[in-house]
């Protein structure tokens, strides 16, 4: 079987982020790195070639984005995928969840996978979406927030994170999963790996290659109209309570809650 | 001078600064109170191909470059010394000889031992008589039916006595006038390693006086050509130069990290101290001397590369970096106050484990000899 795993190249951690106001996107410049989400999207796929449950044949690392973005796929193959698209086209920029997914979509259904997992969020947009969107085009059933990954007979038992608790879901393939950071402890690239990366295939493709409709993406293609942005308002620095005496310290806190009415 | 790193060099400051961050900064203070030898993180760094980097995939080393190599010093030291030195002194010291003059045999029985950091490798040149003047080795060795039989001493020897030790590559005198390169396998009859010293500081890394007494090897166990000892162990001592300097930088680069991270949280006369224009002073200094440093260093390292004459450079690294070390770790404790006088804060351990790099591998002294040297002075 083949599994695509969706990689995003996204500012580093450390950078701090802006939205630049004049092209009202986020400001991508800085040093980037692969979306860390991703790498546990990468583990996971390696963890299910490795317990040897299903019989993977190829990982394969996809992305979108602009030339710089070859780097992100230069990590995931030296965490393990064994070669790389990499989708990249000026038609592309500016795209928005519904745009980015589409275009993502019909790279894969070029690649017929059996599964194909990504991160549950990116680093720098956010949106939690990609996966639901890609899902959609493929019609393929779409998991979210996964944590936990079993093969059995027919498919895939999941436990996805939720909000009040865990769901266990049986799925079965082909699917698209999206995976949260608590689904394993994602491995170093060897220095091997990583001095080896670039003989790994990497396939750059455009738009026309893969059949993309232009109209579809692009800031044109793209239904989200950015009007202003806002910082999210400061918050206040709260209010620090020494504990030297606990009886006392109960005191306060109860005191402050009651001040405010919630309790 | 191309500053571009490539990919590879950017992923492998990746990898290592993760690594350290994650692997070794949690256990850093606990292996230095301790005084244990890093075990577990030298293992994982194998299983990294960490432990062989600028050595041939044939080897089962890394197969990168000198710049990739002092990165990942740089990176390392940045975090802890201890660790940084159990690498650095490993690869460009124990391993070095061996790789740059050794026969296809030793290659092929050594380095994929020592590359894949199943083993260390030692480098045995200092002495109690033979410090910075190294050419007055009093170790001797002499042929006798197919064995070397060696005498002597040897004095403050890195990655020597742990349990995963191989091996030391030692100084000896051959001849009167003769100095020659001598692989020593741990475990060899005669071959007495001593304790470990108390040191001021890399208290997590092995240093330790060796003692030889009628110590036979077999004579194919001589490393290069007979007599050539002393050139081998100078060029040995060059490409260490680049480890070391990395070294300087990578600490002193960790030692501003804490102190900016510390002089921002902390607050004196009703704001945080990285306000005050005396500190801020020192924090621009550091940086711009840092930079400075870590250029020199990457310079060094890409002459060698080249395969070009590095010497010089290496030197000046050397000098500026060990110095800027212990500079850098001072002003970060003078920031930290009271706070950096105690061993909960990295700064504290930073400065003990500073002095020594404008010591080891060539005290300053020496370097300032080499550099006055090719000057022509
Ligand atoms: C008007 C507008 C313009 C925009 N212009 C740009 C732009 O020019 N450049 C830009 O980078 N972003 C742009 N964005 C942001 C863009 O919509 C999102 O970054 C992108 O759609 C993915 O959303 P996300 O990263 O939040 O995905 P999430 O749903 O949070 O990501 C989940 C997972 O999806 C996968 N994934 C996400 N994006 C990609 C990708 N590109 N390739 C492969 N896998 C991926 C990853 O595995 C990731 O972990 C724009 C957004 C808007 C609203
Ligand atoms: C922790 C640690 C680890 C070490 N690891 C190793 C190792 O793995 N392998 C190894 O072989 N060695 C190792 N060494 C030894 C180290 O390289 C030597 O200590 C160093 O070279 C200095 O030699 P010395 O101690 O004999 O000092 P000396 O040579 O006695 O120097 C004393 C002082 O005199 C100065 N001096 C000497 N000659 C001159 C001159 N001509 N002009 C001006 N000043 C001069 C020196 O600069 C110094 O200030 C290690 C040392 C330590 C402390």
């Amino acid at each position: 079987m083949k599994i695509c795993v969706l990689v995003k190249e996204v500012p580093d951690a450390a950078v701090e982020k802006r939205m630049d106001p004049n092209t009202k996107r986020l400001d991508r410049s800085g040093e980037k790195n692969l979306n860390p989400f991703d790498t546990h999207a990468i583990e996971a796929a390696m963890q299910i070639r490795e317990s040897g449950a299903l019989d993977v044949d190829e990982i394969v690392a996809v992305t979108m984005g602009p030339a710089s973005a070859f780097r992100a796929l230069h990590k995931a193959v030296s965490l393990g995928a064994d070669r790389s698209i990499h989708l990249t086209d000026e038609a592309l920029a500016g795209s928005d969840v519904c745009a980015t997914g589409y275009a993502l979509a019909r790279v894969l259904e070029a690649e017929s996978p059996d599964l194909v997992l990504l991160g549950q969020q990116s680093d720098d947009g956010e949106c939690y979406t990609i996966g639901a969107v890609v899902a959609d085009h493929l019609k393929m059933p779409s998991l979210t927030q996964v944590i936990k990954i079993d093969v059995q007979d027919a498919g895939l038992r999941c436990e996805r994170q939720a909000e009040y608790g865990y769901d266990t879901v049986d799925v079965e393939l082909p699917a698209v999963i999206s995976v949260g950071d608590a689904i394993n402890e994602p491995r170093y690239p060897s220095l091997k790996a990583i001095m080896g990366a670039k003989k790994k295939p990497l396939d750059t493709r455009s738009t026309g290659d893969v059949g993309i409709d232009a109209g579809q993406v692009g800031a044109d293609g793209s239904q989200v109209q950015c009007g202003s942005f806002k910082a999210p308002p400061q918050k206040s620095a709260g209010t620090i309570i020494e504990d030297e005496d606990t009886n006392e310290t109960v005191e306060k806190i109860m005191a402050w809650l009651d001040e405010r009415k919630l309790i | 001078m191309n500053l571009d790193l490539t990919d590879e060099q950017q992923a492998v400051r990746r990898l290592v600064r993760e690594f350290a961050q994650q692997e070794v900064r949690p256990v850093a203070e606990e292996l230095d109170r301790t005084k244990s030898f890093p075990y577990e993180i030298v293992r994982k760094l194998g299983e990294l191909g960490l432990m062989g980097i600028p050595y041939p995939e044939d080897y089962g080393g890394g197969g990168a470059d000198s710049l990739s190599y002092a990165i990942a010093i740089e990176e390392l030291a940045r975090v802890d010394s201890s660790v940084a030195i159990t690498v650095a002194a490993h690869t460009s010291l124990g391993t070095w000889p061996i790789y740059a003059f050794g026969s296809d045999e030793q290659k092929a029985e050594w380095l994929p031992r020592l590359c894949s950091g199943e083993q260390l490798a030692a480098f045995g040149l200092t002495e109690p008589e033979a410090g910075s003047d190294a050419g007055n080795t009093r170790t001797r060795a002499r042929s006798e039916n197919g064995h070397w039989v060696i005498n002597g001493a040897k004095q403050f020897i890195t990655n020597a006595g742990t349990d995963i030790s191989g091996c030391v590559t030692i100084t000896a005198r051959t001849g009167d006038d003769e100095i020659s390169n001598i692989l020593v396998p741990n475990g060899t009859p005669g071959y007495e390693v001593g304790e470990a010293y108390r040191k001021m500081g890399w208290n997590a890394s092995d240093t330790r006086p060796l003692a030889f007494e009628d110590c036979r090897v077999p004579e194919a166990n001589l490393v290069g050509r007979r007599g050539h000892g002393f050139r081998q162990f100078l060029q040995t001592l060059d490409g260490g130069r680049i480890g070391v300097s990395a070294m300087g930088v990578g600490l002193a680069q960790g030692a501003l990290d804490e102190a900016l991270e510390y002089a921002r949280e902390r607050s004196a006369f009703g704001q945080p101290i990285s306000k005050f224009q005396a500190i801020q002073a020192k924090l621009a200094d550091l940086s711009t001397e840092i930079e400075a440093a870590r250029l020199l260093t990457y310079k060094a390292a890409l002459e060698k590369d080249a395969g070009k004459s590095f010497s010089l450079s290496a030197a000046q690294a050397k000098l500026k970096t060990g110095r800027l070390a212990v500079r850098a770790s001072e002003e970060a404790v003078q920031i930290h106050g009271g706070y950096g006088y105690i061993e909960e804060y990295p700064v504290c351990r930073f400065y003990r484990d500073a002095k020594i790099l404008t010591i080891g591998e060539g005290t300053d002294e020496v370097q300032q000899m080499v550099i006055a040297r090719a000057l022509g002075a």
